[in-house]
């Protein structure tokens, strides 16, 4: 890393960071995620009447299946969104390296879905007023929640390089979510354990290890284990390495 | 400045461009002519470092585009077909964008701007967003872009497509008055704009070098016709014709 790097990934950032403030594709997904996230903790949740100031159950354990959809349309237009204009050719001939332009951009989608998170505060503010809560749980909550908005996102990074159209990219993006949680949804899992030999089992549960819900599910609830932060980054390392195979291919 | 070797490019089972080779020396103009198809654009893309070749060799100032490209592209300026845009942008910020990606900043990055918005007549749409802008002056914002950085190296992909009379008769002045101290390349399909405005024209029919020289030496070429045009349409082939 030299200036020179720094000083194109944040070009990068700082004009993609932007653009999502410009698009008001932006502020429909804010609006339409806290009241997801929001409208699941109160009426589904229950979030008043279970009478406990937690937030695992009521209000994180919503959160994969909002970003399964969400966190695809907010990342759809990172790459597919330049192939389609042709400034992707544009961004190739400057000189910076495609690393420096990936990461640019994942930076600025990261940083567009944290402010989404933070504006969720309500629900914090409601349980310190209501009740006593642990913050502990909180924070890993949040730190588990955002983790998996990340992987969503870096999922979809990697779908937006091989396509123009932001709209294939959504509808990749959103089965390659489904499917990364549903692999490890507790209830399914344990249906395909009872079903297959036993010899088998170490195979499903293996395939259930490599799912996002395996990894959200333990820390939502406030037990913080390294090991799963480090699954996210190892799912955003992969996906962005695969945004840079994508990226080639557009240009082989 | 420009210097190009063997240059070679298949897609699949096509090829697209077939062994072509060129220098442009600080102070040329080189007119890129050939039918829509014949692998102007795709050789455009290689040297631009955007394309990887098959094969073949490029150099730019001296530094090769294929080893060291982020050095290489430092002096290259590039005007793609279609003249991209990010169209949630104004031209003033998108210019900036780019001084930036060029590693101007501050001062130098607000004087850059100025210079192209004025040498490129766009100082009325300034603060106009990309999106609303007509054809002529998305076609100039682009090309404010490329030449943003007073780049050695410039390359232009059909830099007066689509425009009106007016405009391109802009465009090519300025063209050729930065050719007097940079290496350009330019693709047209606009014949009298090589004779105003090439130093050198090279003809590329089927992905392979077909004539090369000045525009007075092309209209020698055939005997027995004297416009660039007829000679462009009997040494070149429809693209119909298998």
């Amino acid at each position: 890393m030299n200036n020179r790097d720094v000083a194109n990934t944040l070009a990068i950032f700082k004009r993609e960071f932007l653009s999502y403030f410009n698009s008001p594709v932006f502020y429909v997904i804010v609006v339409i995620y806290l009241l997801a996230s929001m409208g699941f903790a109160f009426f589904f949740g229950r979030l008043l009447d279970t009478d406990n100031a937690s937030l695992a159950q009521p209000f994180f354990f919503w959160h994969p299946w909002i970003y399964i959809v969400l966190a695809p349309a907010v990342g759809m237009r990172m790459w597919s969104e330049e192939h389609r204009l042709g400034t992707f050719e544009l961004l190739m001939t400057m000189p910076l390296s495609p690393w420096q332009a990936i990461v640019g951009k994942f930076v600025a989608a990261a940083l567009v879905w944290a402010i989404g998170l933070a504006l969720t505060f309500p629900v914090v503010l409601t349980v310190c007023w209501l009740g006593d809560p642990d913050p502990g749980p909180i924070v890993t909550g949040y730190a588990a929640s955002y983790l998996y908005a990340l992987g969503c996102l870096a999922v979809t990074s990697a779908a937006s390089a091989y396509t123009r159209s932001q709209v294939v990219c959504f509808i990749v993006s959103v089965a390659l979510c489904i499917l990364l949680t549903l692999i490890g949804y507790p209830g399914i899992v344990d249906t395909v354990v009872r079903t297959v030999p036993a010899s088998l089992e170490s195979i499903v549960r293996f395939v259930s290890y490599l799912s996002f819900m395996d990894h959200f599910y333990e820390m939502s609830k406030g037990i913080f284990v390294f090991r799963d932060v480090l699954y996210f980054l190892s799912v955003i390392v992969v996906s962005l390495l695969v945004t840079h195979l994508g990226l080639r291919s557009k240009r082989a | 400045m420009i210097q190009v070797q063997n240059l070679r490019k298949v897609f699949g089972s096509k090829v697209a461009v077939d062994d072509v080779s060129f220098t442009v020396e600080k102070g040329q103009v080189l007119g890129f002519l050939g039918p829509n198809g014949a692998g102007k654009s795709t050789s455009m893309r290689m040297v631009t470092g955007y394309f990887r070749p098959t094969s073949g060799k490029i150099t730019l100032g001296g530094i090769d585009m294929l080893e060291e490209p982020e050095l290489a592209k430092r002096s290259l300026g590039y005007l793609p077909e279609n003249a991209p845009l990010y169209s949630d942008m104004t031209v003033a910020s998108f210019l900036g964008f780019c001084a930036e990606m060029r590693g101007l900043t501050g001062s130098a990055r607000n004087k850059a701007v100025d210079r192209v918005l004025e040498l490129c007549f766009l100082e009325n749409v300034r603060n106009q967003s990309v999106d609303t802008l007509s054809k002529g002056y998305r076609h100039r914002t682009c090309f404010a872009q490329s030449i943003i950085h007073d780049p050695e190296v410039l390359i232009l992909d059909e830099p007066t497509d689509g425009l009106d009379p007016n405009q391109k008769h802009e465009i090519r002045g300025l063209i050729k008055r930065m050719g007097q101290n940079k290496a350009i390349i330019f693709s047209t399909h606009i014949l009298e704009e090589v004779e105003a405005v090439c130093s050198r024209a090279i003809i590329i029919d089927r992905g392979k070098v077909v004539a090369d020289g000045t525009p007075e030496q092309l209209k020698k070429l055939v005997p027995g016709v004297n416009t660039l045009d007829e000679v462009f349409r009997s040494i070149t082939r429809p693209d119909t014709v298998k």
